[in-house]
C-alpha cells in the first residue's frame, strides 16, 4: 500500500506540473489507461491475501478516482488556456474598414421623384409616360395653345427638320392619357423636358412630374390641399403655401403656387435662395380648360379636374441643398456619391 | 412692363400705399420682377436760379454763378457747359449729402469760393449719363425742395405679364385692376374732342378688314420743330423705362403707356397720295425705323403709300416717311391690328416692339379715336400746329365683339370648391366693367371690350377667384373614391434594377438626351441621328442613338477631374430611326472603368474584366427570375471590342449589348482604360416569374467533377448545352470551377472543369447510377465536341 501512496504521489506532481493537453492524456494513459500502472496494481490485487483484497482494491478505486478528478480538472483548466491564447491570437482590429465595393447612389432627382411618387400613389394616382419628341399637336394644339400664340413664344421650344419636337413640358401626358382612358383620371407622369434655354438658372433639359385629376367633382380646392398636403410630404414640415393668379393656355383658372421658404422659414432675412421674399415659387397649376377636355371628347360640362406641373430638378435642390442647377447634370461623381 | 407708382395714383381717386401695391399685384396675377428708386438717395438739393455766369479766372473748364437760393445770392463755381445766366437749376447746398455719400461743404475751388454745386442728372441719379447740369422749367419755384417739386419719391416698378392680359399693358389697364381690388374710384383722364382748326385729311383705304377692322387717322400740320419735350413727359417716359427721343415720338409712347393704344406719327410730307392697308406683295421690302432693310412675306400686312409700305402693320413704321427734326407736318396713326392675325408676324421678322407685343395680346377696339385725341391734345400743347379732322375708317362686321355668357351658379361653386353668395360674385364681376344680369340659377355676363381672355364661363370663374383671392378659397383634402394601385408582382420596374446597381456600387447619373454629333457617328456610324434643327450648341445637337454617349462624356468628364474609377448608369430613352418610324426605346445602360474594387487593405483590387461586367448584368437579369431566357452571343460592335463584346437575347430577340470599348474609341477620346459598357432595353427586363415552390429533397446531395479538355473554339455555353440536354430530373445544379490553360494542356486547346450535382427527391442515389449518369454526359461531350477528359 506503501507502493499505491507514492503511485497517488506521483500522479499528482505529475498532473500539478503538467502544461500539455498531450502530456495530460499520456498521463492518464500511464495511470488509468488499460496497462497502467493503477490497472495494473489492481489486477495484481489476486496476489494478495484473501482477507487483504477488498480493502486493497477499494484504496486502488479511490486512487483511481481521486487521480481521474485531478485530470479533468487540469483538462479543463488546460483547454480555457489554450481556447483563450486561441482567442488572442485571432483578434482582429475591428475598426480596419470592411470588405467592399465602392458606395453607389441614387440621382437627387430620383430620389425626390420616387419620394412625389409614393405620396400619389398613396392617393390613388398611377404613373403614366409619354414620348419626349413630340408634335405640334400634343404639346400645344390640343392643350389650347394654338400656332402664333405668345405663349408658344415662351416656350423656346427645340424643333426638328420635319416640325416634330421635343415636349417642353409633361403636359402632352394629359392629352395622350385621356384619348385611352375614360374618366375618372388620376395620373402622375414624371420625366424629361426640354427647353432651348442655357444659364445659371437654365439647362436646355429638365425634369418634371405633371399631374392629372378628372372626375366629376375635383375643384380648385382639392387642388389647393393636394398640393399643400404633397409639398409638407415631400419636405417634412409644416409648410405655408399661397396660390397666385398665373395663365396657362390649357387650364382656367390657372395658378402659381409658392411655398413658404424652406431655408429661411419664410422670414426672407439675408436669403439667397428666395430673394429675400420669403416664398419660393415650385408649381404651376389649375382647373382643366374645357376646351383641352374638348380636344379629348369629354364633355366639360359633365367632367371637371385639375393639373398641376412642378419642377423636379428645383425640389431636389432645395430638399438636399444643393445650389447649382448644372451640378444635376454634369455627373461629377463626387456630388453623385453624396446621395 | 415698366411704370411708375405716382404715374398709377394720379389714375386713382384714393392713395394706394407702394406696400399694398407691391403685395396687391402678384396677387391679382401680375408678377412683380423688380422695383427701382426713381432717382438717387439724397437731400438738400432745392431750386434754384443762376442771376448771374462768368468765366473762372483760373480755369477754363468752370464758372463763376451766382445762385439764387430763394434767400440769398451765393457764388457756386460749376463745370456744367450749359451754366448761363437765367437759367433754373439743381441746387445742391451746403449740407447736403448726394447718392454715393458724397456731403457738399463750403470751399474754394481754383481760388474762388463755393457754397454748393450744381447738379446733373447722373449725380442725382436720375440717369446714367448727362450732358450738363439740370435745366429746370423757367416756373420751377425757387428755394424748393428738388424731391418734392420732382416728386422723385417715387418707385419704377417693372411686371411681368401673362399673355392673357393684353389689357394690363397700360398705365389704365394696371390702375382698373388695382382699383377692382381696393374698392376704389378709378379716375380715368379727361379727353376731349380736339376740334379741327384745319380742314386737311389724308386717304385711308382698308384692304384688309379682318386684320385691320379700324383705323383712325389725323393730319396735324405746322408744328414747331424746334420744341422739346417737357421734363415731366422725359420724367413719365424715363420711369416707364423709354428715353426722350423727340416731342412727336415722346408723345405717341406716353400714349401708349397710358392707355395702351400703339400709335405712329408719319411724316406727312413725305407720304404720297394715300395710306393703303394691304398685304405685303411678294419681293416688297422696306427699310424700318431700325434701319434694318426687310424683304416682306406676302403673310404680312403693311401700311402703304402709292409707292410702297411704310409700315409693317402693328410692328414698325419705315424710315423713309418717319419724323425728323424738320418735320413740320404729320399724320397721325392709331389703329387696330386683330391678335389672330397680327401674332407671330414681328417674330418671322426676328422683331418685337412695344406695338407687336400689345396688338397680339389685344389692343381695345374701342381705344383708336380716344386715342387719337389724347395725343392730338398732348402735341398742340407741346409743339403748336393746327390738327385736322379725324378720319376714322371702320369695318363694323370685323371688329372684335364681346358676347354675353351664360354662368351658372352651381358652376362657379363646383369649379372653385367653395359656395359664394350670389352678390358677391355679381358684385366682383360688375367691379371687373362687366355688364351683369341675372338669370335663374345664375347670370348673363357681357365683358368689357379690352378683355381678349374673357370668352367663356371658367373665364368669369377665373375672375372671380382671383379677386375673391386665391388664398381665400379653402384647402379640401380630396375625398374621392378609392382607386386600388395593384403593383403586379411579376413586373420588374426601373426601381428594382436601380436598386440592383446601386447596391452594386454605381452611381445614377442623368446625362442630356441631346449629344456631340461627333461622339455619336464614333459609337454608332451606321445609325442615323434624329438632328435638332435649333440646338442650343454644336455639341448638343442630335438625339442620342445611345446613352453610351453621354456617360462616356461623363467618364470623360470625371477622368479630368482625377476620378479615374467611376461605375454609372442611367435609365431613359434613345431615339432611333428605323423604316417604321422613330423609336423612344426605354434603355438601362451603365459604365465600369479602372478596377473593380476601390483599392483597400484587405483585398487587392485588379483591373476589370469582361465577367465583371457580366456579372453585375446577370444580378439584373436575375431579378426576374427568368435567367434562363437570356442569352449572351458573341457579337460583333462597331464601339465594343471585337473579342469582348456579346449581344443579349431574350426570347430570340437582340434586347442590347455589353463589352469592352473599343481601343481605338478610348483612343479617340482620350479616356483610361480598361472601360466596360452595357445597355438593354428596359422592356426585356420587366417581365418576372412568379416563384413557384419546389419540395426540398431529404436525400443527400452527389457532387462529380469533370475536368474536360476542349478546343479553343468550343464555348463554355457548348459544354453547357450538352450536359444540359443529358441532364436529366437527377441533375440538380452544376458549376463551371475552373477555366485554364497552358501546362498540361495541348496547344490550342484549354481545360474546362465542371461539377455535376446529382440528387434525387424519392431515394438516395447509388452508385452505379450516378456512374451510368456520368458516363452518358462524358460519351455526349466526345462525340459532340471531342472533349476528353484530363488525366
Amino acid at each position: 500500500m506503501q507502493q499505491l501512496t507514492i503511485l497517488i504521489q506521483q500522479a499528482k506532481e505529475a498532473i500539478t506540473h503538467c502544461n500539455d493537453l498531450a502530456v495530460l492524456d499520456n498521463i492518464r494513459v500511464q495511470y488509468l489507461g488499460k496497462k497502467g500502472t493503477l490497472t495494473e496494481l489492481l489486477q495484481s490485487i489476486g496476489k494478495l491475501d484473501p482477507v487483504e483484497r477488498p480493502k486493497a482494491g477499494q484504496a486502488i478505486n479511490v486512487a483511481k478516482q481521486e487521480i481521474s478528478v485531478l485530470l479533468d480538472e487540469k483538462k479543463v483548466a488546460l483547454d480555457a488556456i489554450a481556447i483563450g491564447e486561441q482567442l488572442a491570437k485571432e483578434k482582429v482590429d475591428v475598426t480596419l474598414p470592411g470588405r467592399k465595393q465602392s458606395k453607389g447612389s441614387y440621382h437627387p432627382v430620383s430620389l425626390a421623384n420616387a419620394r412625389l411618387e409614393a405620396f400619389f400613389h398613396q392617393c390613388g394616382f398611377t404613373t403614366a409616360y409619354g414620348p419626349e419628341v413630340e408634335d405640334e399637336y400634343y404639346n400645344f394644339a390640343a392643350l389650347n395653345i394654338p400656332l402664333h400664340h405668345p405663349a408658344r413664344a415662351s416656350h423656346d421650344t427645340f424643333y426638328f427638320a420635319d416640325g416634330r419636337l421635343l415636349r417642353t413640358h409633361t403636359s402632352p401626358v394629359q392629352i395622350r392619357v385621356l384619348q385611352q382612358q375614360k374618366p375618372p383620371v388620376r395620373i402622375i407622369a414624371p420625366g424629361r423636358v426640354y427647353r432651348c434655354d442655357s444659364d445659371v438658372t437654365h439647362t436646355p433639359m429638365f425634369n418634371q412630374v405633371e399631374g392629372l385629376v378628372i372626375d366629376k367633382e375635383s375643384s380648385f380646392a382639392d387642388l389647393k390641399g393636394i398640393l399643400h398636403a404633397m409639398v409638407e410630404a415631400f419636405f417634412e414640415q409644416t409648410l405655408a403655401v399661397r396660390f397666385r393668379p398665373s395663365y396657362f393656355p390649357f387650364t382656367e383658372p390657372s395658378a402659381e403656387m409658392d411655398i413658404q421658404c424652406v431655408k429661411c422659414h419664410g422670414t426672407g432675412v439675408d436669403c439667397r435662395i428666395c430673394k429675400a421674399t420669403g416664398w419660393l415659387e415650385v408649381l404651376g397649376c389649375g382647373m382643366v380648360h374645357p376646351n383641352v377636355l374638348k380636344a379629348v371628347n369629354v364633355d366639360p360640362e359633365e367632367y371637371q379636374g385639375y393639373a398641376f406641373g412642378l419642377g423636379v430638378d428645383r425640389l431636389a435642390m432645395l430638399r438636399y441643398g444643393i445650389d447649382d442647377l448644372r451640378l444635376m447634370f454634369e455627373n461629377d461623381v463626387r456630388f453623385l456619391e453624396q446621395f | 412692363m415698366k411704370f411708375s407708382k405716382q404715374w398709377l395714383q394720379e389714375w386713382l381717386a384714393t392713395e394706394i400705399t407702394t406696400e399694398d401695391l407691391l403685395t396687391q399685384l402678384p396677387m391679382l396675377g401680375i408678377e412683380v420682377d423688380s422695383t427701382k428708386h426713381v432717382a438717387g438717395d439724397f437731400t438738400g438739393v432745392i431750386v434754384a436760379e443762376i442771376v448771374e455766369c462768368e468765366q473762372h479766372p483760373n480755369a477754363d473748364r468752370l464758372r463763376l454763378c451766382k445762385v439764387n437760393n430763394g434767400t440769398e445770392i451765393i457764388a457756386i463755381v460749376c463745370g456744367g457747359k450749359n451754366a448761363r445766366k437765367g437759367i433754373k437749376v439743381a441746387l445742391a447746398t451746403v449740407g447736403a449729402e448726394l447718392p454715393g455719400g458724397l456731403k457738399i461743404k463750403r470751399g474754394k475751388i481754383r481760388g474762388e469760393e463755393s457754397l454748393g454745386m450744381l447738379c446733373s442728372e447722373v449725380e442725382l441719379g436720375l440717369a446714367e449719363t448727362s450732358d450738363g447740369i439740370i435745366e429746370l422749367p423757367i416756373d420751377a419755384p425757387i428755394g424748393k425742395d428738388i424731391r418734392d417739386y420732382l416728386q422723385l419719391n417715387d418707385l419704377m416698378i417693372e411686371v411681368d405679364l401673362t399673355p392673357n392680359r393684353g389689357d394690363c399693358l397700360s398705365i389704365q389697364g394696371i390702375a382698373r385692376e388695382i382699383a377692382a381690388k381696393n374698392n376704389i374710384k378709378l379716375q380715368a383722364i379727361k379727353i376731349t374732342e380736339q376740334p379741327a382748326t384745319i380742314k386737311d385729311t389724308f386717304p385711308v383705304i382698308l384692304e384688309v378688314k379682318m386684320a385691320c377692322p379700324s383705323y383712325s387717322g389725323r393730319v396735324i400740320k405746322n408744328i414747331n420743330p424746334e420744341a422739346v419735350s417737357p421734363l415731366w413727359l422725359k420724367e413719365k417716359l424715363r420711369r416707364s423705362g423709354l428715353r426722350s427721343i423727340s416731342p412727336i415720338v415722346d408723345v405717341t409712347n406716353y400714349v401708349l403707356l397710358e392707355l395702351g393704344q400703339p400709335l405712329h406719327a408719319f411724316d406727312l410730307a413725305k407720304l404720297n397720295k394715300e395710306i393703303r392697308v394691304r398685304g405685303a406683295k411678294k419681293g416688297e421690302t422696306i427699310k424700318l425705323l431700325n434701319e434694318s432693310i426687310i424683304e416682306l412675306k406676302e403673310n404680312t400686312q403693311v401700311i402703304a403709300d402709292a409707292n410702297g409700305p411704310i409700315a409693317i402693320a402693328g410692328v414698325m413704321g419705315g424710315l423713309n416717311s418717319s419724323c425728323t427734326a424738320q418735320t413740320t407736318s404729320i399724320f397721325l396713326e392709331s389703329a387696330l391690328f386683330v391678335p389672330e392675325i397680327i401674332a407671330g408676324k414681328a417674330r418671322q421678322y426676328g422683331l418685337h416692339t412695344d406695338s407687336s407685343h400689345r396688338f397680339e395680346r389685344g389692343v381695345d377696339p374701342t381705344l383708336q379715336t380716344l386715342a387719337i385725341e389724347r395725343a392730338t391734345e398732348l402735341l398742340l400743347s407741346i409743339v403748336g400746329g393746327e390738327a385736322g379732322p379725324v378720319i376714322s375708317v371702320m369695318d363694323e362686321e370685323h371688329l372684335p365683339k364681346k358676347s354675353l355668357i351664360k354662368l351658372a351658379e352651381a358652376k362657379v361653386n363646383n369649379i372653385l370648391g367653395v359656395t359664394l353668395p350670389k352678390s358677391t360674385i355679381s358684385e366682383l364681376l360688375q367691379s371687373l366693367h362687366m355688364q351683369v344680369e341675372e338669370i335663374t340659377g345664375g347670370w348673363t355676363v357681357l365683358p368689357p371690350s379690352f378683355r381678349y381672355d374673357i370668352n367663356i364661363d371658367v373665364d368669369l370663374i377665373e375672375e372671380i377667384a382671383r379677386f375673391y383671392g386665391y388664398n381665400n378659397i379653402p384647402l379640401h383634402h380630396p375625398h374621392s373614391p378609392v382607386g386600388f394601385l395593384n403593383e403586379k408582382e411579376t413586373e420588374r420596374k426601373i426601381k428594382h434594377w436601380r436598386q440592383c446597381l446601386v447596391a452594386r456600387g454605381y452611381h445614377e447619373s442623368i446625362t442630356y438626351s441631346f449629344v456631340d454629333p461627333k461622339i455619336q457617328a464614333l459609337l454608332e456610324p451606321n445609325s442615323k441621328a434624329l438632328a435638332l434643327a435649333n440646338p442650343i450648341s454644336a455639341e448638343l445637337a442630335v438625339m442620342r442613338t445611345s446613352l453610351w454617349a453621354g456617360l462616356l462624356q461623363t467618364v470623360l468628364y470625371n477622368q479630368n477631374r482625377q476620378q479615374n474609377r467611376v461605375r454609372l448608369f442611367e435609365t431613359g430613352k434613345r431615339f432611333v430611326q428605323t423604316e417604321q418610324g422613330l423609336l423612344q426605346e426605354e434603355m438601362i445602360a451603365g459604365v465600369i472603368t479602372d478596377t473593380d474594387i476601390p483599392a483597400q487593405w484587405a483585398q487587392a483590387s485588379r483591373k476589370l474584366d469582361f465577367f465583371d461586367l457580366k456579372g453585375d448584368l446577370e444580378a439584373l437579369i436575375d431579378l426576374s427570375g427568368n435567367k434562363d431566357n437570356f442569352i449572351f452571343e458573341a457579337g460583333q460592335h462597331c464601339a465594343l471590342h471585337p473579342g469582348q463584346s456579346s449581344r443579349l437575347i431574350y426570347n430570340e430577340n437582340e434586347i442590347g449589348w455589353l463589352g469592352a470599348l473599343h481601343p481605338h474609341i478610348q483612343q479617340k477620346l482620350e479616356l483610361n482604360g480598361p472601360i466596360f459598357l452595357f445597355e438593354i432595353k428596359q422592356e426585356a427586363l420587366m417581365q418576372a416569374r412568379l416563384p413557384v415552390f419546389q419540395s426540398l429533397s431529404k436525400f443527400p446531395l452527389i457532387r462529380r467533377d469533370l475536368a474536360l479538355i476542349v478546343k479553343d473554339t468550343v464555348s463554355a455555353v457548348d459544354v453547357i448545352n450538352v450536359i444540359k440536354k443529358i441532364g436529366n430530373m437527377l441533375l440538380v445544379d452544376f458549376n463551371i470551377f475552373d477555366v485554364y490553360k497552358g501546362k498540361g494542356v495541348p496547344d490550342e486547346h484549354k481545360s474546362i472543369g465542371v461539377t455535376l450535382t446529382l440528387q434525387d427527391k424519392e431515394r438516395t442515389l447509388v452508385d452505379e447510377e450516378v456512374n451510368e449518369f456520368m458516363n452518358r454526359v462524358i460519351n455526349a461531350l466526345e462525340q459532340q465536341l471531342h472533349a476528353s477528359l484530363r488525366e
